[in-house]
């Protein structure tokens, strides 16, 4: 569903080496996984007896947890139950705002 | 409860502002098939249902339907952020701008504002989730138009097409969602209301005490 162009796209800078590149494929990471689980439950919940997906859920699960504590440890906070030792919730751009992660 | 996560489900980054499209896709957002209308179609009809998986799934989907709004609010507000006020004018948008300037009202391509009087909540789960199978096509058709009709920016499609998606999915989750309702009604001894049995004859016990 999402290719790695997007990633290209995205770069508002142009450059193959642009310092932001890291924190947009672990954003893209993010998101992926985050739409799996979406997409996951809500055929789980239609299906709640199938083995195979409640498996995948269970990873993704787990993988977007370590990710989402990786990422936000750098970049600040994903959800206001992140604690910081300043309020860094008001420092990065919001999801509207162009040329967002 | 609900709690905010700081990313869009999908990415939508437009570079160049075009009110023309904004024009069109703000349907989405407030309109009679728009994305407002169909979180809360499902989150007020979830109450009314008699089993789990239908519970879940109209919670579930509704929530993600909260997630489309703010993407379809996200194209809008890109689409017009920095546009010109003679562009704004030009392709039409100086009554919205008198009322609302550049800000996302939720409101239909037409330009009526939002009203409740486009969902319904009938307290009968067969009706309700017909309602919304019939919702989420009505959400894909007005998709697939809109696609049409930014059929020049990529920018602006790629996000739509994703959007579109997600309605052929919701539809086939709900036609499971309704299968599964049937088949509870279909069994004598179901209560509805946790009162009154859905199809009782008159000397059957139907197990809740009433
Ligand atoms: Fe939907």
């Amino acid at each position: 569903m999402i290719d790695d162009n997007t990633n290209l796209d995205n770069c508002n800078c142009n450059c193959d080496n642009c310092p932001d590149s890291t924190r947009r494929e672990m954003m893209m990471k993010i998101r992926e996984l985050d739409f799996a689980i979406i997409e996951l439950a809500l055929y789980l919940d239609t299906h709640p007896e199938d083995e195979k997906a409640l498996c995948l859920h269970k990873e993704y699960c787990k993988d977007v947890k370590a990710l989402k504590d990786q990422y936000q440890k750098v970049y600040g906070p994903l959800t206001i139950k992140y604690p910081c030792n300043k309020w860094r919730w008001l420092e990065e751009p919001w999801p509207w705002e162009r040329g967002n992660f | 409860m609900w709690t905010y996560n700081k990313a869009l489900e999908y990415p939508i980054n437009i570079k160049c502002p075009n009110p023309k499209l904004a024009k069109f896709i703000i349907s989405q957002y407030g309109g009679p098939d728009g994305e407002l209308a169909a979180s809360l179609r499902y989150l007020s009809q979830r109450f009314g249902m008699p089993d789990q998986k239908a519970k879940a799934i109209l919670n579930d989907i509704g929530t993600e339907e909260l997630a489309h709004l703010e993407m379809v609010g996200t194209i809008v507000h890109q689409l017009t952020k920095g546009a010109s006020i003679e562009e704004i004018e030009k392709y039409g948008l100086g009554a919205y701008y008198t009322d609302h300037g550049v800000g996302v009202y939720p409101q239909a391509a037409a330009g009526y504002p939002f009203t409740a009087a486009v969902l319904a909540v009938k307290g009968d789960p067969i009706a309700d989730l017909q309602e919304d199978l019939a919702a989420e096509q009505k959400a894909r058709a007005t998709y697939e138009k809109l696609i049409d009709l930014c059929r020049d920016d990529p920018d602006v499609i790629d996000p739509l097409r994703f959007l579109r998606e997600r309605e052929v999915v919701h539809f086939q989750r709900f036609g499971e969602a309704l299968r599964g309702v049937q088949d509870k009604l279909a069994q004598k001894k179901f209560c509805m209301n946790d009162m009154k049995p859905i199809n009782k004859k008159d000397n059957d016990d139907c197990g809740c005490n009433n």
